[in-house]
């Protein structure tokens, strides 16, 4: 997947020259997770800017150069460091637009990888998605897949709008499929449907659609078919869709790797007893991350959500009467 | 071992001679006045703040400042505008950056510069509405690149680095200038944007407005710097400190940085020594934190008495054009002031309409939510 974001940094370089790269070491050491890769070479320093480790700065001076009409995208090594940025996101970047009535804009992405499941250092594993999405004016999108990746990181480039794009780093070398690059997008608040069932809606996001579609295989092999829908915009959320499919099942199971108190399936389950209580035939189940730090790499594969807990979720749901 | 002073000079002389520790870097902070309290001048005035015409352009301007401070305090007094940020005692920082920057240069201000932003254009009108609770007052029809007043402190400095790194990468003779306070100078991201402009060598110009208070913190508790002016140079860049109730001083050299940054010689940080005269916003009470006998001595340095004292002096004003001035200064003001209280609410539904692009399907159920409850029906 990680080849799949390079490659759309480097379309939308390529056909936009107010598309900069910036962040830390994402020129010649092409990022740590070489996802700038090659980018410095091609299109050059001015284009693809090493910046100093300013975490709490990198989203300001975003801001500046999107006021000015440049589409900065920022990378932040791991999510882990994006905290002090978002005072920026929600004091300005998220605002701008609104208390300018217009005037000034800004149309900036901000990357990180996230999540556990690399054996990363500590401070490298969290899914902050949650708090991110409860920020107005901005965007949260998650690719599951480099198709995906490719097609949302284009999208959220040529949006004239603030996004915050998370990039699930199990799934940078994990998972591979060829992607063209067609510089086509893909829509933003949107979900993908990515396995369709009648018997049980399964919903999801970033690395844990691996684990949620391997479910659905086994399902499928019962006999059970089951919805998996993937939410990857969460701000701004495409409630429809999963109230469509949970219409049609009765039946719903939310998984996702961030912990569970405040997480983002609490508003989707609290969105589908407000609008879709009369679908549902069965509780809705969340299958998560506890509300634990995650484990150091020892420990971490405890943490992050199991075909086996997420199976078990959907026989409790499938067998309520 | 060579590795461990990776940035020495390699021809320096090694000789034994020499002590073990021997200066490697010096620093200099200049501080620079041309206009006495007493309305002396000190030196001679620079071009182009030497003639009658331009100091008297520079004395109305702060005048004009002044009256609508009064007049905005007076109007939140009476319940008819929000909390406001007075800058008396300060006028000569606002309208001094204002006048020493050029029309296509970008403000980036603190929320105590009206008198730069009136010089740039920005309507008197405008400044009370969005104290007045509106954002349409930070749609500013003059400088529509001008960012809006930053209510937190000094998180607009990144923007500044940001606007400057967008006109060097596109080759514009512009620069970014950003006005901060002295309590802004314990921020992490004012330094992390300084040091962005120094180690790119940025078109940007930091005026720090030192109006010795952050509320009711005393500059000499916020850090122990001798002067806020050398935070630049651990950036790399110059910072010097004038007298910023000298509007001559101000100026002078933040003109001087600004055409310096415009030439590619990069930033500079200037420290303007003022002070805040009022309580630091109409929901403070300054006399909680200091001392009567500290204001009245600060109201015998306060810019506009001084500028006025001087041009008296030289013949260049008189009674009657200071009483035409004040009249001309008030009625401006008055006419804003009708302006903005003739200016009706935005629709309940406004908040929805400016957050994105286009308004999202995911908001329209609660943006039609406030348009039944007070409009009766879904409105367009």
């Amino acid at each position: 997947m990680v080849d799949a974001v390079r490659t759309a940094l480097a379309r939308a370089l390529a056909d936009d020259e107010r598309v900069l790269v910036m962040g830390e070491d994402v020129g010649a050491d092409g990022g740590v997770f070489r996802a700038t890769d090659g980018l410095l070479e091609r299109f050059g320093s001015r284009r693809v800017i090493d910046m100093p480790i300013s975490e709490s700065s990198f989203v300001g001076f975003g801001v500046g150069l999107a006021a000015q009409g440049f589409r900065p995208v920022i990378e932040y090594q791991f999510s882990g460091f994006i905290y002090p940025g978002i005072d920026q996101l929600v004091n300005h970047a998220g605002r701008l637009r609104n208390r300018t009535r217009g005037r000034i804009t800004c149309p900036l992405v901000v990357r990180a990888p996230y999540g556990a499941g690399v054996h990363a250092p500590e401070h490298h594993s969290e899914s902050p998605e949650a708090m991110l999405a409860h920020i107005p004016g901005i965007r949260v999108v998650i690719p599951s897949s480099p198709r995906r990746a490719y097609g949302l990181l284009l999208a959220a480039i040529r949006d004239p709008d603030p996004v915050v794009f998370l990039e699930p780093k199990r799934l940078y070398r994990s998972v591979r499929e060829d992607v063209t690059d067609d510089g086509v997008a893909l829509p933003l608040d949107t979900c993908f449907t990515l396995r369709s069932g009648n018997d049980i809606t399964l919903v999801t996001w970033g690395a844990c659609t691996a684990e949620t579609l391997a479910v659905a295989d086994r399902l499928a092999a019962e006999g059970i078919g089951a919805d998996v829908i993937d939410v990857a915009t969460l701000r701004l959320l495409d409630i429809d869709t999963i109230l469509a499919s949970v219409e049609r099942t009765g039946r719903c199971v939310i998984v996702h790797e961030a912990v569970r108190t405040g997480g983002f399936g609490a508003e989707i389950a609290a969105q589908l007893a407000g609008a879709g209580l009369t679908s549902l035939l069965a509780p809705v189940q969340r299958v998560t991350g506890y509300d634990t730090i995650v484990p150091l790499a020892r420990l971490e594969h405890e943490f992050i959500p199991s075909e086996e807990r997420i199976l078990a979720a959907i026989r409790e749901v499938l067998a309520y009467t | 071992m060579d590795v461990l002073y990776g940035n020495r000079d390699d021809n320096r002389d090694d000789s034994t001679s020499l002590p073990a520790s021997s200066p490697v870097a010096s620093f200099f902070i200049g501080f620079t006045r041309y206009l006495a309290a007493d309305g002396r001048a000190l030196h001679p005035f620079p071009t182009p703040v030497a003639g009658r015409d331009e100091l008297v352009r520079l004395y109305r301007a702060m005048v004009l400042t002044r009256t609508f401070d009064a007049k905005a305090v007076a109007l939140q007094r009476t319940g008819r505008l929000g909390t406001f940020a007075s800058s008396l005692g300060q006028e000569a920082v606002s309208v001094g950056v204002g006048a020493a920057m050029r029309p296509d240069d970008v403000l980036l201000p603190s929320f105590r510069e009206q008198g730069a932003q009136f010089l740039r254009g920005v309507l008197p009108e405008e400044i009370l509405l969005y104290w007045g609770g509106d954002e349409r007052g930070s749609n500013y029809c003059g400088p529509r690149e001008d960012f809006p007043i930053s209510v937190p402190i000094g998180t607009h400095a990144p923007h500044a680095a940001g606007v400057a790194m967008a006109f060097q990468l596109r080759g514009d003779a512009r620069v970014a200038v950003c006005v901060l306070g002295d309590g802004s100078t314990s921020r992490g991201d004012v330094y992390e944007a300084m040091n962005l402009a120094g180690s790119h060598h940025l078109p940007l110009v930091f005026v720090v407005s030192n109006n010795q208070w952050a509320i009711s913190l005393p500059r000499s508790a916020q850090t122990a710097a001798q002067t806020l002016a050398q935070k630049a140079i651990g950036c790399g860049f110059p910072g010097e400190q004038i007298d910023g109730n000298d509007i001559v001083a101000v100026v002078d050299r933040v003109g001087a940085a600004i055409e310096r940054a415009r030439a590619g010689g990069g930033p500079t940080l200037i420290e303007a020594v003022t002070y805040r005269l009022s309580d630091h916003t109409t929901a403070d009470d300054a006399s909680r934190y200091r001392n009567d006998a500290e204001v009245s001595e600060q109201w015998q340095q306060e810019p506009i008495l001084r500028l006025r004292t001087y041009l008296v002096g030289q013949g260049w004003w008189t009674t009657a054009d200071e009483e035409s001035l004040l009249r001309d200064c008030s009625e401006q003001i008055d006419h804003a002031v009708a302006t903005y209280l003739g200016i009706g609410p935005q629709e309940p539904t406004s908040m929805f309409d400016s957050l994105y692009a286009e308004l999202p399907p995911a908001l329209l159920a609660q943006r039609d939510e406030v348009s039944v409850l007070h409009r009766g029906v879904v409105d367009d």
